[in-house]
């Protein structure tokens, strides 16, 4: 049994001008202790999908599935309340805004405790040392002392490790990083990715990583699955994946790595991600695909076989050269 | 804390000096002789006027007299009526507690109603709940004062029957006057029926009193609560798997409280101008009262003092208001 099974799940909201697909068919498996990695840009439906996983969208929007288990339990015929006894608990998730994710009319420490209040019998003096703990583990000096801060006291860094000390509170199964870097200075990026990677290790929790900063899943997660336009377009072990690309999406996106330049110039990919308005008929790539023929701009592509990423394209690559296999 | 208290008292003597000379001015720019009006229609003799226009000081320049009155005001002396011939200070604190009882109840009643209200709109809206409470709350803030006791008064006072058309309590009650609040003193009288005589009494004027207060509070907190819904830390607490009593009742609404706060605080000075009207109405004899029938008599000193005392009343409440931002939101406590 897998720890997080997610079948074709679809997030449309409602919008005055019709509805929005923001995630369109997504798989996803996570197992136990898995460290792993969601890569796309910006609008790409990657935090959407893990949020509405985590029952935290606004009404507006709608959430279909044919699968989506937690723990072997179903999430989608779930209760609201019965699903509240999970998320903070055993599936967690810090966010990319960490300045304005904490309340500023609460100490740091009330914001920990609350989560063990919530989840945990312990007591009042259990909660404060356990909190104080939590503070240690993430790195910050002078913990009890810490506890009594405000948010507005503290730097984004330090902001975000007790994010990260919230969401480890109950020792969660599953941790749901969202772009936990992106508001941040370089090097207290590396340090809170470091930091991130060490919990999952001596904690054994299952790690998602979402992100849209290549260069960060290189370093850090074992499998990698990549989103463009609401669709997970290709999904591979992050070592085959820097190697050999499938998806044509994921090959341009290493290609404009500047690490991975050749020419003087960065390559780019060219146009923009579909909005509402602008869907290709065809595979949603299609439009800004190098290798894009008649069947790509005419008909949706399935997903390919598992050797090839299950890349969802008509013509996949095998060493950077398209080949052409029906759908799986 | 200390010295941001000592800068904002401070700023209270600009602010008391301004009202000194508004009140002082303002009353004497009103047509009317408070003397011929104190004499009646037996009036007064030529001889007798000029003693009393002598007694009463009105013989001296007028800067001379707003000095003399400035100066009684710093000892603490608020001049004496010139009808009841009572200091202004004594009758003030005789009448004062009826005003607090009504305003009291009044804004209790608007701020239990009208935060949960707003809260439970902005959570649900655009739905049905959100639409009638609106359109409530618009109906509420814009009904003259006046007309709406009329109207309770003619349905429930005479057409019902249920409460009393005016005054604190029942003539068959009679006790002593402990605290001037009669739903304390009636329970301290031991009396039985008194207690339930004087909430009574109190329902009509506080629902009228309260209905503008009510209608703003719910309106400011939607709409706070609105802004502070999309907050990123609203999700962090949605994320914890808090229950959305708590989500929405605490870390949201906590956030919004700034702006409510304010207008509660704005509300005390709409009390004070309400209850002029509220307590006309139901012959509620407080300080609204008080000071329109001293408007009347060209009271000059009760006038003056009256305004004094509720502009300080007003003062002081926002500054308690400056001083709860800082306890509600510990970003904007002051050193």
């Amino acid at each position: 049994m897998s720890l997080l099974e997610i079948k074709n799940l679809t997030v449309e909201f409602r919008t005055a001008n019709g509805p929005f697909r923001a995630v369109d068919s997504v798989d996803m498996t996570v197992e136990a202790g898995d460290l792993r990695a969601i890569v796309g840009e910006s609008g790409s439906g990657k935090s959407v999908s893990m949020l509405a996983m985590m029952g935290l969208l606004p009404w507006t929007a709608n959430i279909t599935a044919d699968k989506m288990e937690f723990d072997g339990q179903d999430l989608l015929k779930m209760s609201a309340r019965d699903r509240r006894k999970i998320i903070g608990k055993d599936v967690s998730m810090i966010f990319q805004e960490p300045m304005s994710s904490l309340n500023p009319c609460y100490t740091v420490g009330r914001q920990i405790k609350e989560v063990l209040r919530q989840h945990t019998p312990l007591t009042r003096s259990e909660r404060q040392a356990r909190a104080v703990e939590l503070m240690d583990q993430v790195g910050i000096p002078d913990p009890a002392k810490r506890l009594s801060a405000f948010p507005h006291q503290l730097s984004g860094g330090m902001s975000q490790r007790v994010m990260i000390a919230m969401a480890l509170a109950c020792k969660p199964k599953l941790l749901i990083a969202d772009e936990p870097t992106t508001a941040l200075d370089v090097t207290i990026q590396a340090q809170i990715l470091d930091l991130l990677i060490d919990l999952q290790k001596t904690e054994g929790m299952a790690l998602i990583l979402i992100t849209h900063d290549m260069g960060v899943v290189a370093e850090t997660v074992d499998r990698v699955s990549v989103q463009y336009a609401g669709q997970r377009v290709e999904e591979q072990e992050v070592n085959a994946l820097f190697t050999d690309p499938h998806h044509p999406y994921t090959a341009a996106l290493l290609a404009a790595l500047p690490e991975r330049a050749t020419g003087k110039h960065l390559p780019t990919i060219a146009g923009v991600v579909p909005g509402q308005f602008d869907r290709p008929k065809g595979c949603l790539f299609s439009p800004r695909c190098a290798f894009a023929d008649d069947l790509c701009h005419s008909t949706q592509p399935g997903k390919a076989s598992a050797d090839l990423g299950e890349a969802l394209c008509h013509h996949p690559l095998k060493n950077g050269q398209p080949v052409s296999e029906e759908p799986a | 804390m200390l010295s941001f208290l000592l800068r904002r008292l401070l700023t209270f003597v600009p602010t008391f000096i301004g009202v000194t000379v508004v009140s002082f001015v303002f009353i004497r720019l009103l047509p009317g002789d408070p003397i011929l009006l104190l004499a009646g229609e037996r009036g007064v003799g030529e001889e007798r006027y000029a003693e009393l226009i002598k007694q009463f000081g009105f013989d001296q320049p007028i800067w001379r007299q707003y000095i003399d009155y400035l100066g009684g005001v710093l000892q603490g002396d608020l001049g004496t009526s010139f009808v009841t011939k009572k200091p202004v200070v004594t009758e003030f604190f005789a009448l004062f507690p009826a005003t607090v009882e009504l305003s009291l109840c009044a804004i209790i009643v608007a701020v239990v109603l009208g935060i949960p209200a707003g809260v439970i709109a902005a959570v649900n809206r655009g739905k049905f709940f959100d639409q009638a409470l609106m359109t409530t709350a618009l109906v509420g803030y814009s009904m003259p004062i006046f007309w709406w006791a009329l109207l309770l008064i003619i349905v429930f006072s005479s057409g019902l029957g249920w409460t009393p058309v005016s005054g604190r309590i029942s003539f068959m009650y009679f006790f002593d006057n402990v605290t001037g609040f009669m739903l304390i003193d009636s329970l301290l009288s031991g009396q039985k029926g008194a207690f339930l005589s004087a909430v009574r009494h109190l329902i009509l004027p506080t629902i009228v009193l309260a209905t503008i207060p009510l209608a703003i509070i719910a309106r400011q907190t939607r709409s706070a609560m609105l802004e502070v819904l999309g907050e990123d830390y609203v999700r962090t607490a949605r994320a914890k798997g808090l229950s959305p009593l708590r989500v929405n009742g605490q870390h949201a609404l906590r956030n919004a409280m700034i702006p409510v706060i304010t207008v509660i605080g704005l509300s005390v000075g709409t009390l004070m101008a309400g209850a002029i009207l509220t307590e006309t109405i139901f012959s509620w004899p407080g300080i609204g009262k008080w000071m329109v029938d001293s408007i009347f008599r060209r009271d000059y000193q009760v006038v003056q003092g009256g305004l004094l005392m509720i502009a300080s009343i007003i003062m002081i409440v926002n500054l308690t208001v400056d001083v709860l931002y800082g306890w509600i939101n510990p970003k904007i406590r002051k050193g």
